[in-house]
């Protein structure tokens, strides 16, 4: 996610980044795009498949009206509130005297860590009247917070003071300086975070289905475990893809082309932190209580459930599920950086209008929610590669189109610690094109290369949606254990599959403070 | 010693032709810097040159060896170039001693004599060798950098505004440095620089480059006291511009009759007098006077060693007063207010009249 744009200053012609290997490198990429916008046509296809008449008669109901309104409800009231809650608590961490900034930063972002399943489960478990609309905002607003707070902090971090000091030199007081200076720079942050959280809500499964408060997502899969009505499946799931595309559509038009470039050298000012005062306590207490919501109670409820004499504990059966979603895991990682690497090397050349559609559907083919993703692929399977039916391979391809972009966005970050021309220094000294990626891209890049197989590694560890409808009869994951014991009501059951999970997860939050840049 | 030769060289970036038939000789051991503005071409190439860069057509010869050519060009691994970037582009992940050995043969890598000898080629104290890049100031990293193109002995080095990303202080004293390594170690230098006190102190040969051709190539005093047009007289120093009439060798203006250097001229011209050329002193027949002209003096920027006089002249018959610039020792700058008679040393340029539609050349 972009929020600077440097300005191009008067000065030598654009330099094209040599490019590695022309045809292989541009055949490799096609060939990833093909496959991540691969579910979007097999969805489409399927759902018109069943005839034109027969697909509008499937979306004109009153069942999908309620769904609709559900859904729309959901993501508007969430992430408005993920926005105020993230932009309030990044300003008072990052731009407040106060105290304990970097402790709070940290436990403000690692309720990432927790599945927002997880979490759902956590407050359900202990109260579980919990249901509907409320509890549905509740849980995914602590659950997905983060997301917001995250870019916002770090452009925080990022702004010059000078700015401000201009502001308050034309006569604006600190509010007007705030409203007029510092907000509009944190938009595209702000705009960026939301529509991570609204992509989340729209793909949200297992909050909702606990909370049994029904959206698209649910009813895809209700449809289909219930019927096997892969028809009926589509035309909704083509309905969610709709509504994907006009979350996107919103924040690029929101976002606008307007780039807030940073004209002249010199160094960063870092702001002094504006102080508190008579609302210190107010503040604090207010972090604290969202900490204790969006973090104590997960870890007192999965504490309890832990420590509850009585609960049945399959211990191999926990191992076994370990074991595959270490297995699917480390598979998924592989693959998924794998398929990213060339796309990142070609979106490194020269902006063409090839590279940006390239650019575009990887993005686009992978904001679609699990859900689509795996009906998409197991339609694929029933009809044209029956051999793929319930594979782990077929598990693994799902989890790379899914989170393709995180691997990209890591892929990239790291290639451009490598820039072009210190491969030309490379090159000027006599290394062959090949041994300067080897003697300096690789190593310079091999941290960021390494965070992008941690961020794939622990994004499929929780992922369920897909998992559900994908996994190989027989095969259980840990949030797939994790889903059969708490759906009959087993917490107790359950708590050790939550426990892996969070700890499996647990060192993203710390990739992702580290990162400037959130895909999750 | 080895010659560089550019024959007919065009480029492109895209559909956009940079450079036109582009022809330049280096001869070995010496040193040629393209001067022009941003934009002009000559990062290209020297881009070119280096192997970076295909050029659309045309020759570039390093010594006896054809490194580009129709439908040919030579990696740039192979053409045995030391190449120096305004970044310096130190590979951050190696340490000085690692940064220097890198274009060399894995056995004489770790040969700490070799990095000693090239980092005292440099100027710099062999304690820096177990440095990272980002603990050295920006004048020791381009050294570094240099000393790392050096490393492997290239025939021809090639510099891209490598002082450019320097603040003023640093840069004159790494030029020294770099200039003082360059001639000890004989390579035939290519700079490019759009700074005219760079090229003309670094160079042994300037060639003036504006939209991507050569408009004059030749020793620094020639192009500075003989430049073909205006506007590379401009491109080349400061400049002041009076209307004047030509007669033969010499030319008519309002400060008196002077010499030109050149070509005669005859008709309306345009006079081009260098600040320093322009003398002042005490006014017209006070004791010592060598004034042409009384003037008054308008403003005075003073730099501490030496100062930029604003004048104004009497206005002519022909439109308003002219305005001059002087450059005197700044011990000896007037006071704004104060006459003082004003006079011309030394030939001056004269080129055909043309209608300015910008302001003129302003000398700051």
């Amino acid at each position: 996610m972009t929020t600077t744009t440097p300005g191009r200053l008067a000065g030598p012609a654009p330099r094209r980044h040599p490019s590695p290997a022309g045809g292989a490198l541009v055949l490799a990429a096609v060939l990833v795009t093909a496959v991540s916008v691969l579910p979007i046509v097999v969805v489409l296809v399927n759902a018109l498949g069943q005839g034109w008449s027969e697909a509008v008669a499937d979306v004109v109901r009153p069942r999908v009206w309620e769904l609709l309104r559900n859904t729309v409800s959901l993501v508007v009231v969430s992430t408005s509130a993920c926005a105020v809650l993230g932009v309030t608590c990044a300003w008072l961490v990052e731009r407040t005297g106060l105290p304990g900034a970097g402790w709070w930063r940290v436990l403000l972002v690692a309720p990432l860590a927790v599945p927002a399943f997880v979490n759902a489960y956590a407050w359900v478990s202990l109260r579980p009247a919990m249901t509907g609309l409320g509890g549905a905002v509740l849980i995914t607003t602590l659950s997905y917070y983060p997301l917001v707070f995250l870019p916002v902090s770090a452009a925080l971090r990022g702004l010059d003071r000078s700015w401000e000091d201009t502001a308050r030199s034309l006569g604006l007081g600190r509010w007007r300086t705030f409203a007029r200076i510092v907000l509009p720079q944190l938009r595209p942050a702000v705009l960026g975070g939301c529509l991570l959280v609204a992509l989340h809500l729209l793909a949200e499964f297992g909050v909702l289905a606990m909370l049994q408060f029904p959206t698209f997502t649910t009813a895809i899969l209700d449809q289909y475990e219930a019927a096997f009505d892969t028809g009926t499946g589509s035309v909704l799931a083509l309905v969610l893809v709709a509504l994907c595309v006009a979350v996107l559509t919103i924040e690029h038009v929101w976002r606008g082309r307007r780039g807030h470039a940073r004209i002249g050298a010199g160094v960063i000012r870092r702001p002094e932190p504006a102080t508190l005062g008579r609302w210190l306590v107010p503040g604090v207490s207010a972090l604290a209580v969202l900490v204790v919501l969006a973090l104590g109670v997960p870890v007192y409820s999965l504490g309890h459930w832990l420590t509850t004499p009585g609960a049945t504990v399959d211990g191999s059966a926990l191992a076994a599920a370990l074991g595959s979603t270490i297995g699917l895991a480390l598979a998924a990682a592989a693959v998924t950086c794998v398929a990213a690497f060339p796309v990142a090397l070609l979106l490194r050349q020269r902006q063409s209008a090839f590279t940006t559609s390239i650019e575009r559907l990887c993005y686009l083919a992978s904001s679609l929610p699990g859900v689509v993703v795996g009906l998409a692929l197991v339609l694929l399977a029933i009809r044209w590669v029956t051999g793929l039916y319930q594979s782990a391979t077929l598990l693994v391809i799902a989890y790379a189109i899914l989170f393709l972009p995180r691997a990209l966005v890591a892929i990239r970050t790291a290639l451009a610690q490598a820039p072009g021309a210190l491969l030309e220094s490379a090159r000027a000294l006599g290394d062959s094109p090949a041994r300067a990626v080897v003697r300096v891209v690789v190593p310079l890049a091999l941290p960021g290369i390494l965070a992008g197989l941690a961020l794939v590694f622990m994004a499929t560890t929780t992922e369920l949606t897909a998992t559900l409808l994908l996994a190989p009869t027989g095969t259980q994951t840990l949030a797939t254990g994790f889903w059969a014991a708490s759906s009959s009501l087993d917490y107790g059951a359950a708590a050790p599959y939550a426990v892996a999970m969070v700890l499996l997860s647990a060192p993203m939050t710390w990739l992702l403070l580290r990162q400037r840049t959130v895909i999750a | 010693m080895t010659r560089l030769v550019v024959t007919g060289v065009s480029a492109s970036y895209g559909s956009t032709q940079v450079l036109h038939d582009v022809g330049l000789t280096v001869e070995g051991g010496s040193t040629t810097a393209i001067l022009g503005a941003s934009g002009c071409g000559k990062t290209t190439l020297l881009r070119v040159v280096a192997g970076f860069h295909a050029a659309d057509a045309g020759e570039v010869r390093i010594g006896d060896r054809t490194v580009a050519g129709p439908g040919f060009a030579m990696p740039p691994e192979r053409r045995g170039i030391g190449y120096l970037s305004q970044e310096g582009n130190l590979f951050p992940h190696l340490t000085v001693a690692g940064n220097i050995g890198f274009g060399l043969p894995r056995a004489e890598r770790r040969d700490r004599a070799r990095t000693a000898e090239l980092l005292e080629l440099v100027g710099l104290p062999v304690a820096l060798a177990d440095r990272r890049p980002e603990q050295l100031s920006g004048g020791q990293q381009q050294r570094v950098a240099l000393a790392r193109a050096l490393a492997r002995r290239p025939e021809l080095v090639l510099l891209d505004e490598p002082f450019g990303s320097l603040d003023a202080g640093l840069r004159s004293t790494t030029r020294r440095a770099v200039a003082d390594a360059l001639s000890a170690a004989g390579a035939t230098v290519l700079l490019v620089t759009h700074d005219q006190d760079e090229a003309l102190s670094f160079a042994d040969q300037v060639a003036i480059m504006r939209d991507g051709r050569f408009v004059q190539v030749g020793a620094p005093k020639e192009v500075y006291s003989t430049p073909v047009d205006r506007a590379t007289a401009g491109v080349l120093g400061e400049l002041v511009i009076l209307p004047g009439h030509g007669d033969g060798d010499h030319v008519i203006t309002i400060l008196g009759r002077l010499p030109v250097a050149g070509a005669d001229v005859t008709g309306a011209v345009d006079v081009a007098v260098r600040p320093e050329q322009v003398l002042i002193g005490p006014a017209v027949g006070a004791v010592g006077s060598v004034g042409a002209v009384d003037a008054v003096v308008d403003a005075v920027d003073y730099f501490g060693h030496d100062a930029l006089v604003r004048i104004v002249l009497p206005a002519g018959p022909e439109g308003p007063a002219p305005v001059v610039f002087s450059r005197v020792v700044g011990d000896d700058a007037p006071t704004p207010g104060q006459l003082v008679g004003v006079s011309v040393r030394g030939p001056v340029q004269a080129f055909p009249h043309t209608v300015v539609l910008l302001a003129p050349t302003d000398p700051t």
